[in-house]
Protein backbone atom coordinates (compact mmCIF):
# COMPACT_ATOMS: atom_id res chain seq x y z
CA UNK A 1 0.00 0.00 0.00
CA UNK A 2 1.70 3.10 -1.23
CA UNK A 3 1.13 6.56 0.12
CA UNK A 4 0.73 9.22 -2.53
CA UNK A 5 1.86 12.59 -1.19
CA UNK A 6 -0.59 15.32 -2.20
CA UNK A 7 1.06 18.24 -0.43
CA UNK A 8 4.58 18.63 0.85
CA UNK A 9 7.43 21.08 1.32
CA UNK A 10 8.33 22.80 -1.99
CA UNK A 11 11.64 21.82 -3.58
CA UNK A 12 12.88 25.44 -3.36
CA UNK A 13 12.74 25.36 0.45
CA UNK A 14 15.46 23.44 2.26
CA UNK A 15 14.52 20.79 4.78
CA UNK A 16 16.03 22.63 7.74
CA UNK A 17 14.65 24.02 10.96
CA UNK A 18 14.02 27.76 10.71
CA UNK A 19 14.89 30.17 13.51
CA UNK A 20 11.43 31.77 13.31
CA UNK A 21 9.22 31.72 16.39
CA UNK A 22 6.15 29.45 16.56
CA UNK A 23 3.30 30.90 14.50
CA UNK A 24 5.47 33.41 12.61
CA UNK A 25 4.22 34.37 9.16
CA UNK A 26 7.70 34.33 7.59
CA UNK A 27 7.63 30.54 7.28
CA UNK A 28 4.33 30.69 5.41
CA UNK A 29 5.57 33.36 2.99
CA UNK A 30 8.82 31.43 2.41
CA UNK A 31 6.73 28.41 1.50
CA UNK A 32 4.54 30.43 -0.89
CA UNK A 33 7.55 31.87 -2.71
CA UNK A 34 9.08 28.38 -2.84
CA UNK A 35 5.91 26.93 -4.32
CA UNK A 36 5.75 29.68 -6.96
CA UNK A 37 9.40 29.13 -7.93
CA UNK A 38 8.76 25.38 -8.23
CA UNK A 39 5.67 25.87 -10.37
CA UNK A 40 7.39 28.39 -12.63
CA UNK A 41 10.49 26.19 -12.81
CA UNK A 42 12.64 29.19 -11.90
CA UNK A 43 14.60 27.90 -8.91
CA UNK A 44 17.86 27.67 -10.86
CA UNK A 45 17.72 31.24 -12.09
CA UNK A 46 16.49 32.99 -8.95
CA UNK A 47 18.60 35.49 -7.04
CA UNK A 48 17.26 36.32 -3.59
CA UNK A 49 18.19 39.47 -1.69
CA UNK A 50 17.86 38.86 2.04
CA UNK A 51 17.14 41.83 4.33
CA UNK A 52 18.24 42.78 7.80
CA UNK A 53 15.50 41.82 10.21
CA UNK A 54 13.93 38.50 11.08
CA UNK A 55 14.29 37.40 7.44
CA UNK A 56 18.07 37.89 7.64
CA UNK A 57 18.81 34.17 7.40
CA UNK A 58 16.41 33.57 4.50
CA UNK A 59 19.34 32.36 2.38
CA UNK A 60 19.67 29.38 4.72
CA UNK A 61 16.09 28.33 4.00
CA UNK A 62 15.69 29.00 0.29
CA UNK A 63 17.52 26.61 -2.01
CA UNK A 64 18.42 29.44 -4.40
CA UNK A 65 21.36 31.78 -4.87
CA UNK A 66 21.14 34.65 -2.43
CA UNK A 67 22.97 37.68 -1.16
CA UNK A 68 22.65 39.59 2.11
CA UNK A 69 22.10 43.32 1.66
CA UNK A 70 23.11 46.03 4.13
CA UNK A 71 20.19 47.22 6.22
CA UNK A 72 17.51 48.75 4.02
CA UNK A 73 19.57 48.55 0.83
CA UNK A 74 17.96 45.42 -0.59
CA UNK A 75 16.18 47.26 -3.47
CA UNK A 76 19.46 48.97 -4.41
CA UNK A 77 21.33 45.65 -4.38
CA UNK A 78 18.50 44.03 -6.33
CA UNK A 79 18.66 46.86 -8.87
CA UNK A 80 22.34 46.19 -9.49
CA UNK A 81 21.84 42.45 -9.74
CA UNK A 82 18.96 42.77 -12.17
CA UNK A 83 20.72 45.31 -14.39
CA UNK A 84 23.85 43.13 -14.51
CA UNK A 85 22.00 39.84 -15.03
CA UNK A 86 18.76 40.54 -16.88
CA UNK A 87 18.15 36.82 -17.39
CA UNK A 88 17.79 36.20 -13.64
CA UNK A 89 14.71 36.43 -11.42
CA UNK A 90 15.57 38.89 -8.64
CA UNK A 91 13.47 38.87 -5.45
CA UNK A 92 13.96 41.44 -2.70
CA UNK A 93 12.52 40.03 0.54
CA UNK A 94 12.13 42.70 3.23
CA UNK A 95 10.49 43.46 6.56
CA UNK A 96 8.92 46.69 7.80
CA UNK A 97 12.01 48.07 9.52
CA UNK A 98 14.16 47.34 6.52
CA UNK A 99 11.78 48.60 3.86
CA UNK A 100 9.98 51.49 5.53
CA UNK A 101 12.42 52.84 8.13
CA UNK A 102 16.09 52.75 7.21
CA UNK A 103 15.41 51.74 3.59
CA UNK A 104 12.65 54.21 2.72
CA UNK A 105 14.80 56.10 0.23
CA UNK A 106 15.93 52.96 -1.58
CA UNK A 107 12.41 51.58 -1.63
CA UNK A 108 10.83 54.70 -3.10
CA UNK A 109 13.52 55.33 -5.68
CA UNK A 110 13.68 51.72 -6.86
CA UNK A 111 9.89 51.90 -7.32
CA UNK A 112 10.11 55.32 -8.97
CA UNK A 113 12.68 54.03 -11.47
CA UNK A 114 10.36 51.11 -12.21
CA UNK A 115 13.18 48.60 -11.79
CA UNK A 116 12.23 45.19 -13.13
CA UNK A 117 12.39 43.46 -9.73
CA UNK A 118 9.91 41.84 -7.34
CA UNK A 119 9.71 43.16 -3.79
CA UNK A 120 8.03 41.04 -1.09
CA UNK A 121 7.31 43.18 1.97
CA UNK A 122 6.45 41.45 5.27
CA UNK A 123 4.43 43.83 7.44
CA UNK A 124 4.08 42.53 11.01
CA UNK A 125 3.70 45.94 12.70
CA UNK A 126 6.76 45.52 14.91
CA UNK A 127 10.55 45.07 14.90
CA UNK A 128 10.84 41.35 15.45
CA UNK A 129 14.56 40.59 15.39
CA UNK A 130 15.60 43.25 17.87
CA UNK A 131 12.97 42.25 20.40
CA UNK A 132 9.74 44.08 19.66
CA UNK A 133 10.34 47.82 19.29
CA UNK A 134 7.98 50.20 17.47
CA UNK A 135 8.14 50.00 13.67
CA UNK A 136 6.83 52.57 11.15
CA UNK A 137 3.89 50.20 10.63
CA UNK A 138 3.05 49.76 14.34
CA UNK A 139 -0.66 50.38 14.90
CA UNK A 140 -1.98 53.41 16.78
CA UNK A 141 -2.14 52.55 20.49
CA UNK A 142 -0.17 49.32 20.04
CA UNK A 143 2.06 48.48 23.00
CA UNK A 144 5.66 47.66 22.10
CA UNK A 145 8.97 47.74 23.99
CA UNK A 146 9.53 51.38 23.01
CA UNK A 147 5.89 52.46 23.28
CA UNK A 148 4.87 50.98 26.65
CA UNK A 149 1.75 53.20 26.79
CA UNK A 150 0.81 52.46 23.19
CA UNK A 151 1.87 54.26 20.01
CA UNK A 152 1.11 57.96 20.45
CA UNK A 153 0.44 59.34 16.98
CA UNK A 154 0.79 62.95 18.12
CA UNK A 155 4.38 62.16 19.11
CA UNK A 156 5.67 59.64 16.55
CA UNK A 157 3.19 59.94 13.69
CA UNK A 158 0.82 57.53 12.05
CA UNK A 159 1.54 54.04 10.68
CA UNK A 160 2.77 54.20 7.07
CA UNK A 161 0.74 52.48 4.40
CA UNK A 162 3.38 51.30 1.94
CA UNK A 163 1.06 50.30 -0.91
CA UNK A 164 -0.79 53.62 -0.88
CA UNK A 165 2.53 55.48 -0.70
CA UNK A 166 4.03 53.70 -3.70
CA UNK A 167 0.76 53.96 -5.59
CA UNK A 168 1.33 57.73 -5.92
CA UNK A 169 4.33 57.01 -8.17
CA UNK A 170 4.01 56.63 -11.94
CA UNK A 171 6.43 53.77 -12.60
CA UNK A 172 5.36 50.72 -10.51
CA UNK A 173 3.66 48.04 -12.57
CA UNK A 174 1.92 45.97 -9.91
CA UNK A 175 1.09 46.76 -6.26
CA UNK A 176 -1.00 44.48 -4.06
CA UNK A 177 -1.58 43.94 -0.34
CA UNK A 178 -2.35 40.44 0.92
CA UNK A 179 -2.42 38.66 4.27
CA UNK A 180 -1.39 35.24 5.60
CA UNK A 181 -3.58 35.05 8.70
CA UNK A 182 -5.87 32.31 7.35
CA UNK A 183 -5.93 29.76 4.57
CA UNK A 184 -8.12 31.59 1.99
CA UNK A 185 -5.89 34.65 2.29
CA UNK A 186 -2.75 32.51 2.06
CA UNK A 187 -4.00 31.11 -1.26
CA UNK A 188 -4.70 34.66 -2.49
CA UNK A 189 -1.23 35.70 -1.35
CA UNK A 190 0.28 32.91 -3.39
CA UNK A 191 -1.57 34.09 -6.49
CA UNK A 192 -0.30 37.63 -5.93
CA UNK A 193 3.31 36.49 -5.50
CA UNK A 194 3.04 34.33 -8.60
CA UNK A 195 1.72 37.30 -10.55
CA UNK A 196 4.52 39.55 -9.29
CA UNK A 197 7.18 37.04 -10.31
CA UNK A 198 5.57 36.52 -13.72
CA UNK A 199 5.55 40.30 -14.30
CA UNK A 200 9.30 40.31 -13.82
CA UNK A 201 9.84 37.38 -16.19
CA UNK A 202 7.76 39.23 -18.78
CA UNK A 203 9.94 42.32 -18.32
CA UNK A 204 7.02 44.46 -17.16
CA UNK A 205 8.74 46.28 -14.30
CA UNK A 206 8.45 46.90 -10.59
CA UNK A 207 6.08 44.63 -8.64
CA UNK A 208 5.40 45.15 -4.95
CA UNK A 209 3.56 42.70 -2.68
CA UNK A 210 2.84 43.70 0.91
CA UNK A 211 2.03 40.74 3.16
CA UNK A 212 0.31 41.32 6.51
CA UNK A 213 1.89 38.81 8.83
CA UNK A 214 1.87 37.65 12.45
CA UNK A 215 4.51 38.18 15.13
CA UNK A 216 2.92 36.38 18.12
CA UNK A 217 6.06 36.40 20.25
CA UNK A 218 6.61 40.16 20.20
CA UNK A 219 2.90 40.92 20.31
CA UNK A 220 2.78 38.79 23.46
CA UNK A 221 -0.05 36.53 22.30
CA UNK A 222 -0.43 32.94 21.12
CA UNK A 223 -0.33 32.11 17.43
CA UNK A 224 -4.08 31.92 16.82
CA UNK A 225 -4.76 35.16 18.70
CA UNK A 226 -2.03 36.76 16.59
CA UNK A 227 -3.72 35.62 13.40
CA UNK A 228 -7.03 37.02 14.67
CA UNK A 229 -5.31 40.33 15.55
CA UNK A 230 -4.15 40.70 11.94
CA UNK A 231 -7.75 40.29 10.81
CA UNK A 232 -9.36 42.49 13.47
CA UNK A 233 -6.83 45.29 13.98
CA UNK A 234 -4.45 45.43 11.03
CA UNK A 235 -6.78 44.73 8.13
CA UNK A 236 -9.17 47.66 8.79
CA UNK A 237 -6.19 50.06 8.64
CA UNK A 238 -4.29 48.20 5.91
CA UNK A 239 -7.04 47.22 3.43
CA UNK A 240 -6.25 44.23 1.24
CA UNK A 241 -6.45 44.39 -2.51
CA UNK A 242 -4.81 45.32 -5.79
CA UNK A 243 -3.73 48.97 -5.82
CA UNK A 244 -2.06 49.05 -9.20
CA UNK A 245 -2.21 46.60 -12.07
CA UNK A 246 -1.05 48.07 -15.34
CA UNK A 247 -1.51 44.65 -16.96
CA UNK A 248 -5.29 44.78 -16.50
CA UNK A 249 -5.36 48.46 -17.46
CA UNK A 250 -3.56 47.67 -20.72
CA UNK A 251 -5.85 44.74 -21.41
CA UNK A 252 -8.99 46.82 -20.82
CA UNK A 253 -7.68 49.57 -23.12
CA UNK A 254 -7.25 47.06 -25.97
CA UNK A 255 -10.86 45.90 -25.71
CA UNK B 1 -8.39 7.88 1.85
CA UNK B 2 -6.57 11.06 2.75
CA UNK B 3 -4.74 11.84 5.97
CA UNK B 4 -2.19 14.30 7.40
CA UNK B 5 1.34 13.04 8.04
CA UNK B 6 2.74 15.08 10.93
CA UNK B 7 6.53 15.24 11.40
CA UNK B 8 6.26 15.80 15.13
CA UNK B 9 9.95 16.49 15.79
CA UNK B 10 9.90 19.52 13.45
CA UNK B 11 6.80 21.03 15.08
CA UNK B 12 7.11 24.22 17.14
CA UNK B 13 3.63 23.82 18.58
CA UNK B 14 2.06 27.06 17.33
CA UNK B 15 -1.31 25.38 16.79
CA UNK B 16 -2.31 27.32 13.65
CA UNK B 17 -3.20 23.99 11.99
CA UNK B 18 -5.72 23.24 14.74
CA UNK B 19 -7.56 26.51 14.11
CA UNK B 20 -7.45 26.00 10.34
CA UNK B 21 -8.90 22.46 10.25
CA UNK B 22 -12.54 22.67 9.06
CA UNK B 23 -13.38 19.22 10.47
CA UNK B 24 -11.81 20.02 13.87
CA UNK B 25 -10.00 16.68 14.01
CA UNK B 26 -6.60 18.04 15.07
CA UNK B 27 -5.70 18.58 18.72
CA UNK B 28 -2.54 19.24 20.71
CA UNK B 29 -0.90 16.17 22.15
CA UNK B 30 -0.32 15.77 25.87
CA UNK B 31 3.16 14.41 25.08
CA UNK B 32 6.14 16.60 24.20
CA UNK B 33 8.55 16.36 21.29
CA UNK B 34 12.33 16.86 21.61
CA UNK B 35 11.87 20.64 21.33
CA UNK B 36 9.67 20.46 24.40
CA UNK B 37 6.39 21.48 22.79
CA UNK B 38 3.02 19.81 22.36
CA UNK B 39 2.46 18.83 18.74
CA UNK B 40 -0.82 18.30 16.84
CA UNK B 41 -2.26 14.84 16.48
CA UNK B 42 -5.13 13.72 14.28
CA UNK B 43 -7.77 12.14 16.48
CA UNK B 44 -9.95 10.84 13.66
CA UNK B 45 -8.15 10.13 10.38
CA UNK B 46 -11.27 8.68 8.79
CA UNK B 47 -12.92 12.13 8.93
CA UNK B 48 -10.06 13.84 7.05
CA UNK B 49 -11.24 15.33 3.76
CA UNK B 50 -7.74 16.12 2.48
CA UNK B 51 -8.42 19.87 2.16
CA UNK B 52 -4.73 20.60 2.96
CA UNK B 53 -5.65 23.61 5.14
CA UNK B 54 -3.47 22.41 8.03
CA UNK B 55 -0.51 21.85 5.71
CA UNK B 56 -0.94 25.16 3.88
CA UNK B 57 -0.98 27.26 7.06
CA UNK B 58 1.91 25.39 8.76
CA UNK B 59 4.87 27.82 8.78
CA UNK B 60 7.38 25.02 9.23
CA UNK B 61 6.36 22.47 6.58
CA UNK B 62 5.60 19.94 9.34
CA UNK B 63 2.43 18.52 7.79
CA UNK B 64 2.19 16.53 4.56
CA UNK B 65 -1.07 15.30 3.12
CA UNK B 66 -1.01 11.71 1.88
CA UNK B 67 -3.50 9.64 -0.04
CA UNK B 68 -3.53 5.96 0.72
CA UNK B 69 -5.33 3.50 -1.51
CA UNK B 70 -7.49 0.82 -0.02
CA UNK B 71 -8.38 0.14 3.56
CA UNK B 72 -6.22 1.48 6.37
Amino acid sequence: MADKILYTRPRSIRDVKTHYCPGCGHGIVHKLIGECLDEMNCREKTLLVAPVGCGVLAYNYFDVDAIEAPHGRAPAVATGMKRARKDKLVISYQGDGDLLAIGTAETIHAANRGENITVIFINNAIYGMTGGQMAPTTMEGQVTKTTPYGRDVTDVGYPIRACELLNTLMAPYYIERVSVHDVPNILKAKKAIRRALQNQLDGKGYSFIEVLSMCPTNWGVDAQTGADWVRDVMMPYYPLGVFRDKGTEEASRVQ
Amino acid sequence: MKKPLIAIEKCKGCGLCIGACPKKILELSSAFNKQGVNYPVCKDESSCIGCKFCAVICPDCVIEIAETDGEV
